[in-house]
């Protein structure tokens, strides 16, 4: 039976998420050979044509070019994933989502009228259907080789939906928000990273995204509770998921207070 | 894809592969000279600068980890190093030595991932390393130890190895202890063995003959034994000197129409080079022993202009970061404090590291509550735009007698000789050469 092809595709995104995939630096060659990667510019100059089996999508929409591109992606994939957090919420770059783009381009580029570029970053699902989301910023290793592994076995991916909690727990780690009073964004985040930041006696930021049902609100009025102005509730919401409905809607809910 | 009609060759490639990032490579040739090379790049612009004007300036480390994937340390260190000028605070030397070993593990595992699974098939004649692999596992698979190396530094001091979570302004979360850092200690040990091997390696390869009369940028450590890495202030081999706050008096960006990165100008210059041929020409003396010796024997001079062999310099630097990891491991007796704090304060501070591609300049403004008024960020592959233009031009010309499929091939090495991160830059390579 021929392999499954694999092809990775990049849309607006850092490349970190692809690099997940070359960083199994222990795997990478026996995924080599369960897999044939087909398409994988970062990784090879050789280039099998579509049909694929299974695809990668790492990077948001933010150009008319992309928009049509992914288009083409989903004709020729049979099964589509996204990875990362660019590609399932739009990504730091939704950030423009909330601001005038014109004024950004202003910013950053001499002569604007070079630029071409759409009013907002948009995840992958909002353009084509997506077979499965796998989040993260950057996605975790474990997780993306048991994405694929499940595509290749035609099965659902066992990734748990539940939130940094409970991998905190898992990990024996004193809660940080309890015990310490730092802002910690645990208890809406989807888990996947192995609860890194209370490790490292951080809160977490929130980089895997929401969680399953995450209540945004009740978080924000416990984060109130132990100082977190309304600025800084606006900002922790409001970073590398801010497009995410959940976080959007509660990074909006400070708005008011923080003009704008 | 070649096309061919009388009169007139066009040949394009749709992706220039095994680069990081996307963009477009034009080559037009009018009645046999190369009369215009553009190097176009289309990554989308994300607007960086723009996104961090009214967040606090605690927030610049991680979100400008996320310009780049593959170099997230460079951004998170020049962006603590402004924010800490701005402030006017300067961290301890343990907490130096510290973000000194993460910025190790970071070139380790940038230069093996360039060295091994971008660069290597070029001159081996593969497609990808996965290919090489078929032939040569044990080459692969030595690449994939030392990048494995790389990424167990940056998963030890910064948590992991893509967008770190430990580093924060003033300094660390938490630093680890010595028996954490003592791990590391036979990882490097193998890793200094495989990198002595890897310029072995490459120094074998064939070279085409091939010298520019680069201007090479780099920094240069005040610190006397130093290599640079997370600190120092700008040389050129032309002469110039210049501090992390003159950067702006010394270089200048210009947008132009086929490009989403900003084009850099050296003062009096025009173009220059950033990354390991303008390190090497201008700190060789600050290798360590191991780095020297492996450069030696490799045949490399006090200064290298051939940008092929860049990649001996980059497997030659791959040496240095793993016996200065080692040193640092070696003498680590832990942190007084993790971090020292650091009050906001209305100024402007400069930040200027070197990232595994080069110089990497970061600018904030403040207000007096902390919050980021103004944001300017350099990458090294914006810098080296117009030199990787220049090389093109002149290499393309000695090479017209080529067919185009060798001389697409030899191009997109030749563009690989910069590691050119183009996310990082803004990003794909394209390549069109049209011949009339």
């Amino acid at each position: 039976m021929a392999r499954p092809k694999l092809a990775v595709w990049k849309f607006a995104s850092c490349d970190g998420c692809q690099l997940t995939l070359l960083n199994c630096e222990d795997d990478l060659l026996a995924v080599a050979g369960e897999v044939e990667i087909a398409y994988f510019p970062e990784a090879t100059r050789g280039v099998v044509a579509g049909p694929y089996d299974v695809s990668l999508v790492e990077g948001s929409i933010t150009t008319a070019a992309d928009a049509e591109r992914i288009q083409r992606v989903r004709a020729q994939s049979k099964k589509l994933v996204t990875i990362g957090a660019c590609a399932t919420s739009g990504g730091v770059q939704a950030l423009r989502n909330f601001a005038d783009v014109r004024e950004f381009t202003s910013i950053v580029y001499a002569r604007p009228d070079y630029i071409s570029t759409l009013e907002t970053s948009t995840p992958i699902a909002a353009h084509v259907t997506v077979d499965f989301e796998l989040q993260g910023c950057p996605i975790n290793k474990a997780q993306l080789l048991e994405v694929l592994t499940a595509a290749v076995q035609d099965r659902t991916p066992r990734i748990p939906n539940h939130s940094v909690c409970v991998e905190c727990k898992a990990r024996g780690n004193v809660c940080v928000m309890v015990a310490h009073g730092t802002p910690c964004l645990g208890p809406v985040t989807h888990a996947g990273c192995g609860a890194l930041c209370p490790s490292y006696d951080r809160g977490c930021y929130g980089c895997f995204g929401p969680k399953e049902n995450p209540n945004a609100a009740s978080l924000g009025k416990s984060l109130a509770l132990i100082g977190v102005d309304e600025l800084g509730l606006k900002r922790v919401f409001r970073t590398f998921h801010s497009a995410d409905p959940v976080f959007e809607a509660e990074s909006r809910s400070h708005d008011a207070q923080v003009d704008g | 894809m070649t096309h061919k009609s009388t009169g007139d060759r066009i040949l394009t490639v749709d992706t220039l592969a095994r680069v990081e990032g996307e963009g477009s490579m034009r080559v037009q040739v009018r009645a046999g000279t190369v009369t215009d090379v553009e190097l176009a790049i289309y990554e989308p612009p994300r607007f960086f600068e723009a996104l961090l004007r009214g967040r606090s300036y605690l927030e610049p480390p991680d979100i400008t980890a996320r310009i780049c994937g593959i170099c997230p340390v460079a951004y998170q260190m020049s962006a603590c190093q402004a924010l800490e000028a701005a402030c006017e605070v300067t961290v301890p030397e343990d907490i130096r030595l510290l973000r000194r070993l993460l910025y190790c593990g970071e070139w380790i595992e940038s230069h093996a991932l360039h060295v091994y699974l971008l660069h290597a098939p070029d001159f081996l004649g593969y497609e990808s390393a996965i290919d090489l692999a078929r032939d040569h596992r044990e080459v692969v698979e030595q690449g994939l130890r030392l990048k494995k190396a790389g990424n167990t530094i940056m998963s030890v001091v910064g948590g992991r190895s893509i967008h770190p979570v430990n580093v924060r302004v003033g300094g660390f979360y938490r630093t680890p202890s010595r028996d954490e850092l003592s791990m590391l200690l036979p990882v490097l040990t193998e890793a200094l063995a495989d990198a002595v091997a890897t310029v072995k390696l490459v120094s074998g390869f064939d070279f085409p003959d091939f010298e520019q009369p680069y201007e090479y940028v780099s920094l240069r450590s005040a610190y006397e034994e130093e290599y640079p890495l997370e600190s120092g202030s700008l040389v050129s081999t032309g002469g110039l000197s210049f501090t992390a706050a003159e950067f702006d008096d010394y270089i200048t960006e210009e947008h132009v129409a086929r490009s989403n990165a900003l084009h850099a100008r050296l003062r009096g210059v025009d173009a220059y080079v950033v990354g390991p041929l303008a390190r090497y020409a201008l700190n060789a003396d600050r290798l360590g022993p191991v780095a020297r010796a492996a450069a030696a024997d490799a045949g490399l001079g006090p200064v290298c202009r051939n940008p092929f062999r860049s990649i001996v310099v980059r497997a030659v630097e791959i040496v240095y970061a793993c016996e200065e990891a080692l040193r640092i491991v070696q003498g680590w007796h832990g942190a007084a404090v993790p971090a020292v704090p650091v009050p906001p304060r209305a100024g402007v501070g400069h930040g200027v590291t070197e990232a595994p591609r080069g110089v990497c300049y970061h600018r904030y403004e403040l207000d007096a509550e902390g919050t980021v008024l103004d944001a300017r960020i350099v990458p090294p592959t914006s810098q080296n735009q117009r030199s990787i233009e220049a090389d093109l031009l002149r290499f393309v010309q000695a090479r017209l007698h080529l067919d185009d499929h060798q001389l697409t091939h030899d191009c997109e090495q030749a563009i690989r000789n910069y590691d050119p991160c183009i996310s990082c830059a803004t990003h794909f390579l394209d390549l069109t050469v049209e011949r009339s």
